[in-house]
């Protein structure tokens, strides 16, 4: 069973056609990438999967259940970091880790969850100062804590290093890397194509809504014989 | 020259919004209102009063009081049964029925102050309800005069504080089937007025506070981008409703409590002259009473809230949500205003339609109907404040039900929308 099963998606705004029925599927345990340019539907994509948007046409299945029927049963099972998401100003980043925990589990087990979340945000001594004072990095840092300290079986991360400088995007990209070789699925979306060639085992290239290409990094430079992902990329779209 | 033209033309279109404008305009439309009603309340206290006289005494001194009277106002009444005359004065409209007892002129005659009884029709408890009794009391004071001239003329009292003032008077007012000996209109405002100006307060604070707090929780959560974290955590949109609901209440009840202590400190000092016990009167409200009103309030603060919670919904940021709280504060000051100075009973039909519409006038009028029985409006008010509340949540749980919160209303092609297909057709 794959981990997510997508089938002609369609997500609509209104007249306007996020998402043009798209289909893909990301196996257990795989790290599957989304890349494509502004508004090519990416966080649409991850949006819906994450049960934020609802279902126009198509249907999407997470470990079995149906989007549209369970979507308090998917919600379990995942996390979603957003892109340029924030977390609650007036709060500590711990009582931030411990607001979230709370929601999946309690007593030693929500301790132990923040107790992760604080060694992946690793904020040392600022993790008991208020989300107001932290830089954009830190309360990166933070969220992605807080979306991996719970053990989910699906990650979903829009722009995972959004915001980060090349130190702390390294040190992102090995815990997400490491979270999925111990059984968490992930599933990200990025501009940076260089990120995705690095971290993904397969990906979707998609562009104006519409999936135009999938594959592993090194199938897709083979076939478009390219140096990296970019050029594969452009050679798909042009 | 240019440049400034254009900042000025930006900052303009950017100040210049729907939601800064429509509170401007309700709130003129709403105090024309009140001029209005000030205006007609003026009119009604320099009017002719409107009186019902029932003269049981033949002597000269009731002759001249008539004299005054009839002078003065327009008598629908006069006659010599306290019970016909109170029939038709409540049917003309009358303002008061005047007794003047079979021993008016004997006593003053015999150096005593003359006593005219007067029952007063009293028609509303607001504010201003009670103006066309000052019209009244002033035809008393010209009565006075009328029988302190023909007391100097004749030299028939040698008592100068009795030539000064002659007449004394009892007042019996009469209100919604109670009937209060020894209190008159002007003392019984006096008495409610303090809840007249402090429960409405109260309430407005309440819910512009709470209901504000809802509006900003909201408006935080979609600037800072917490919002979509918290949609994708295991929890029931019910509980999100549900937790955002109570914990403005609370903050709101707070907020308002150390407001109004502060107010409430401030009202004693007008209200440190009148004591008088409304037991007394009939007027104090019993267990039932308060537990009503406690409903009242409460089923108004959770339908402020859930209002509140359906507006958020529709914030961008923090700012937006600031201006979205306009329209609430101006639902909370129209019934305000209108209740601290009028009577919901002698309000136009259309004025009580829309005050019974807007769900925050209920509580603000819920003390004073207790106080007079109107036990019909004051339940019939929390049924309806109640299915609003539950109206607005199911709203708000729909909403948060579906993306809307994420993506916003839809614009929908009304050319495809099954009223104009059919229309086509």
């Amino acid at each position: 069973m794959p981990a997510v099963e997508v089938k002609d998606l369609d997500k609509n705004y209104g007249s306007f056609k996020g998402v043009k029925g798209i289909s893909f599927e990301v196996e257990d345990r795989e790290v599957f990438g989304l890349i494509g340019p502004n508004g090519a539907g990416k966080t649409t994509t991850l949006r819906v999967i994450a049960t934020l948007l609802e279902i126009s046409g198509g249907s999407v299945n997470v470990f079995g259940h149906d989007l549209a029927k369970e979507p308090h049963e998917v919600r379990k099972i995942l996390s979603y970091l957003p892109e340029d998401a924030g977390a609650y100003k007036n709060l500590t980043g711990r009582d931030y880790l411990r607001f979230i925990a709370n929601f999946f589990a309690s007593g030693q087990a929500a301790k132990d969850i923040v107790a992760r979340g604080i060694e992946i945000a690793a904020l040392g001594n600022r993790i008991d100062d208020k989300v107001n004072t932290y830089s954009k990095g830190m309360t990166r840092r933070l969220l992605v804590g807080r979306a991996l300290m719970t053990n989910p079986r699906l990650a979903i991360l829009d722009e995972l290093t959004s915001g980060l400088d090349v130190v702390n995007a390294q040190e992102i990209r090995k815990i997400v890397k490491d979270i999925a070789r111990n059984g968490t699925t992930v599933l990200l979306s990025s501009h940076n194509m260089l990120e995705v060639e690095y971290m993904c085992d397969r990906i979707a290239l998609i562009n104006d809504g519409v999936i135009v290409e999938m594959g592993t990094p090194a199938g897709l430079k083979k076939k478009y014989d390219a140096s990296n992902i970019e050029d594969v990329f452009m050679r798909v779209i042009t | 020259m240019k440049a400034l033209t254009n900042i000025i033309r930006k900052e303009i279109k950017e100040m210049l919004t729907k939601s800064t404008i429509l509170p401007i305009i309700v709130l003129a439309i709403l105090f024309g209102y009140l001029g209005n009603m000030m205006s007609g309340v003026q009119e009604e206290a320099t009017s002719e009063s409107i009186i019902g006289v029932v003269d049981l005494d033949d002597g000269v001194l009731s002759d001249i009081t008539m004299d005054v009277l009839s002078r003065g106002a327009k008598i629908v009444y006069n006659g010599t049964d306290i019970d016909e005359g109170l029939a038709v004065a409540k049917q003309e409209g009358a303002t008061a029925l005047l007794v003047i007892p079979s021993n008016f002129t004997e006593n003053i005659s015999n150096e005593t102050a003359g006593t005219i009884q007067i029952f007063w029709i009293m028609k509303g408890a607001g504010l201003l309800d009670s103006i066309s009794s000052i019209s009244v009391q002033n035809l008393i004071s010209s009565v006075e005069l009328g029988i302190s001239a023909y007391m100097i003329e004749t030299g028939s009292s040698s008592d100068p504080s009795l030539v000064l003032d002659p007449t004394t008077t009892t007042d019996t007012t009469l209100f919604k089937d109670k009937e209060m000996d020894g209190i008159s209109p002007s003392t019984l405002d006096a008495i409610i007025s303090s809840q007249s100006l402090t429960v409405p307060l109260i309430i407005m604070m309440i819910i512009m506070m709470a209901g504000g707090t809802v509006i900003s929780s909201m408006g935080m959560e979609k600037e800072s981008k917490t919002l979509e974290t918290l949609l994708t955590l295991p929890v029931k949109r019910s509980s999100i409703v549900t937790g955002k609901l109570v914990a403005s209440a609370i903050i709101g009840l707070l907020m308002a409590g150390i407001y109004m202590l502060g107010f409430n400190y401030y009202m004693t000092s007008f209200s440190a002259g009148v004591d008088i016990d409304l037991a007394e009167y009939g007027l104090a409200l019993n267990t039932l009473d308060y537990v009503l009103i406690g409903v009242s309030l409460f089923v108004s603060l959770l339908a402020a809230l859930s209002l509140c919670m359906v507006l958020g919904t529709f914030t961008r940021d923090y700012k937006s949500a600031q201006t979205l709280t306009g329209p609430v504060a101006i639902l909370a000051m129209i019934p305000m205003f209108i209740t601290m100075f009028k009577d919901y009973n002698t309000l136009p039909l259309a004025a009580q339609v829309l005050l019974f519409a807007i769900p925050f006038t209920h509580p603000m009028m819920a003390m004073r109907s207790l106080m007079f029985d109107d036990y019909i409006l004051v339940i019939s008010g929390i049924v309806y404040v109640t299915i609003f509340a539950v109206v607005m949540i199911a709203i708000a749980v729909w909403i948060f039900r579906t993306d809307r919160l994420l993506t916003g209303s839809r614009k929908r092609d009304i050319s495809k929308s099954p009223i104009m297909r059919l229309l086509k057709r």
